[in-house]
């Protein structure tokens, strides 16, 4: 525990280094594109418009709620895609991390933690780019605005503990098992299905069974997803309980993750 | 005071990563192998309990074959790899020039490179705002600064990540074989900046392949053999030493492919039925090189003598013979050739065997391999035996000088002309 808070320590010392990496990040990224940084608020926009024609349009919601809306459903998608997002592009690009950046971790002394930290942040700014775009739909697509809003910031630092925990211990098991890269993939579709993001929890189906209620409950991401929801879809207060167990629980991740990460740090540099 | 203090550090690396070792899952899974403890045969010592201390302000080189450990060493030191064993102590901020421009970005521009290179060694942004100008000009990047690194140069990225590096300021300056992509002006201004910490009272070592450079800046010298520190003294003795094992090595290797040659009969054979003619009336069935006290061996030193000896055997006794030898470069050109005729040697008689001895008490040539002739023929040129480039020899030597042969020289200065030579 003592160690966590050194490294805690050591990483806030890297946070000008942090913070330069993820401006480089955001800068590279679109370098060369004719949009450029118009691409941080397109990307997400461009994924509503496609979800909403085949789930909205084509497939027809069975809830209630949306049935014979799809703008409304566009928002209540909107709202969980654009978290979603920045959670599955810092896992996948984690499990790649150390290796892309080999050549630092090889060469010059460099903090190996800060790599995965850098692509949390920098996709959290992305999906913080995302969300002018959501103020500017909520109108447009029907939605209001709520003083509820202002629990957003406490929604989105839930999700990055619980983003940098896990990216902590997929990019450091990466190194050793390569597969994991290719499981992700999978599994990150798989995660995307059994999240409320294009159903929402209140759906008869799944209310009906206990045990399907049981198993989304159990996942992290359905809470954060949730809190989301209830900040900008439905306008009402987070759920306390619900978030704060997810908080908890993050925490234990992030403990857990950094402890396997720091563990097999002094393997990085011959195995990258 | 010790800047840099090694005590009976190892560091032992696996012969096959794990990532060999357990590849996928599925092998780990499948053999159960997963947690398998390692073996002893499958680790590897680069480096194998070098104690060493390096006196703060002085410059010590390492040298070494490659694969002996001073990389390894280097990034010790650097806190790059951890030490398996033994404690290892650094007093002062390190700088690493390990790998020139290791963090760049290639999207974005030099500017923005710099700040971010510049941070991952420790300087702070505001720190290098104000050295950033001394940073460009040094690199002489001054137009390109603001261009993608992806479109520099291999010599305009390594320029650049040097003077990054060098600016950091460090205490201890760690230099490993980096100026080898610079062009003739950059060098030279890179070991300007070495020299300028020299002064400064700095520690630096310095990895190098050039030996001559090492004679000329280092303090101290450590050679490094398998790992082990070999020797660590004053640097034109340890040079010499690393120097006469390399030539050993040399010497070995040559016998191994003369060796390899005579095992493999066929091959052989056709290239001699080439190189080889005469009707053998007096037949040179054997020609050894020599050093001057009697040794046979492959690699001299320009300073060295030599002894080419023939075994001769002329089937009936002969009264018109001429023994000579030439000596041919890589490039074909005869270096010098001589025989017993040209040097008005009258032959009278030979029959039986007997011994030929050819002796050059000084080489006087320049690095690199050669090509022996030697030959027995008739004043009038009729070939006995001739044997055309069958023999070859090295010769090895610090000094860079060219032409075909070395000739015997001194230089002399007159009382207005300073100068310093190389390994003090």
């Amino acid at each position: 525990m003592s160690r966590l808070f050194a490294n805690l320590r050591q990483l806030f010392r890297y946070r000008v280094l942090i913070q330069s990496l993820v401006g480089r990040e955001l800068k590279a990224r679109y370098r060369g594109t004719v949009l450029g940084f118009f691409w941080s608020f397109f990307n997400p926009f461009l994924l509503m418009v496609v979800y909403t024609a085949v789930f909205g349009l084509i497939l027809q919601p069975r809830d209630a709620n949306f049935m014979g809306k799809p703008l409304v459903y566009a928002l209540f998608l909107f709202t969980g895609l654009l978290p979603w997002q920045w959670f599955v592009a810092s896992t996948l690009e984690s499990s790649t991390v150390l290796m892309t950046n080999g050549n630092l971790l090889k060469k010059i002394l460099f903090p190996a933690e800060v790599l995965p930290v850098v692509t949390v942040t920098a996709n959290m700014v992305h999906f913080l780019f995302g969300l002018p775009i959501l103020f500017i739909l909520i109108p447009l697509l029907g939605g209001h605005f709520s003083f509820y809003m202002l629990f957003l910031p406490v929604v989105i630092f839930v999700q990055y503990v619980y983003c940098l925990s896990f990216s902590l211990l997929i990019s450091a098991l990466t190194v050793h098992f390569r597969d994991i890269r290719d499981i992700l993939g999978n599994l990150m579709t798989f995660w995307f299905f059994a999240t409320p993001v294009i159903y929402s929890m209140n759906l008869p189906q799944i209310q009906k069974y206990a045990a399907l209620r049981t198993l989304l409950n159990l996942n992290p991401m359905t809470h954060i997803i949730g809190g989301y929801h209830s900040a900008l879809y439905y306008g009402e207060l987070i759920h306390w309980k619900k978030l704060g167990v997810t908080f908890l629980v993050s925490l234990v991740f992030f403990a857990l993750g950094y402890a396997v990460f720091d563990r097999l740090r002094d393997s990085f540099p011959e195995e990258v | 005071m010790h800047a840099i203090e090694l005590d009976h550090v190892s560091r032992v690396y696996q012969k096959y990563s794990a990532r060999h070792r357990f590849q996928t899952f599925k092998s780990a899974i499948v053999r159960g192998d997963l947690f398998r403890s390692i073996k002893a045969d499958e680790l590897v010592s680069a480096v194998d309990d070098v104690t060493l201390q390096v006196e703060e302000g002085s410059t010590l080189g390492l040298i070494g074959r490659n694969g002996s450990g001073k990389s390894t060493l280097l990034k010790l030191v650097a806190g790059i790899a951890k030490p398996t064993a033994g404690t290892l102590v650094v007093r002062g901020k390190i700088s690493a020039l390990i790998e020139l421009g290791a963090g760049f970005h290639p999207e974005i521009s030099g500017r923005e490179n710099v700040f971010i290179n510049g941070i991952m060694l420790g300087l702070s942004k505001k720190e290098i705002t104000s050295k950033f100008d001394e940073i460009v000009r040094f690199a002489d990047l001054e137009q390109f600064i603001d261009a993608p690194v992806k479109t520099y140069s291999s010599g305009m990225f390594m320029r650049l990540g040097f003077s990054i590096a060098i600016n950091v300021n460090p205490d201890v300056l760690l230099v490993d074989e980096i100026l080898a992509v610079g062009d003739a002006a950059f060098i030279p201004k890179c070991l300007d900046r070495i020299d300028d910490f020299r002064r400064r009272r700095k520690t630096i070592l310095f990895v190098s392949h050039d030996l001559s450079m090492v004679g000329k800046i280092c303090d101290k010298v450590a050679w490094m053999k398998d790992g082990r520190l070999r020797m660590l003294g004053e640097p034109k003795r340890v040079i010499d030493a690393y120097l006469q094992d390399v030539a050993e090595k040399q010497e070995e290797d040559f016998q191994g492919k003369q060796d390899a040659a005579a095992a493999a009969p066929t091959a052989a054979a056709e290239g001699a039925r080439e190189q080889r003619w005469g009707k053998r009336e007096i037949e040179i069935r054997k020609v050894v090189l020599r050093g001057l006290g009697g040794e046979e061996k492959h690699v001299f030193s320009p300073d060295e003598g030599m002894v080419i000896e023939l075994d001769v055997a002329a089937r009936e006794p002969q009264k018109d013979f001429v023994f000579g030898i030439g000596i041919f470069n890589s490039l074909g050109t005869l270096c010098y050739g001589t025989n017993t005729d040209l040097e008005d040697i009258i032959p009278e008689s030979i029959r039986d065997e007997g011994k030929v001895v050819c002796r050059i008490d000084k080489l006087g040539l320049i690095n690199g391999t050669y090509y022996l002739d030697v030959a027995v023929h008739k004043r009038d040129g009729y070939p006995f035996d001739y044997h055309k480039n069958l023999y070859s020899f090295l010769v090895s030597s610090t000094k860079r000088d060219e032409g075909v042969s070395r000739l015997p020289h001194r230089w002399e200065f007159g009382p207005n002309i300073g100068i310093k030579t190389a390994g003090k």
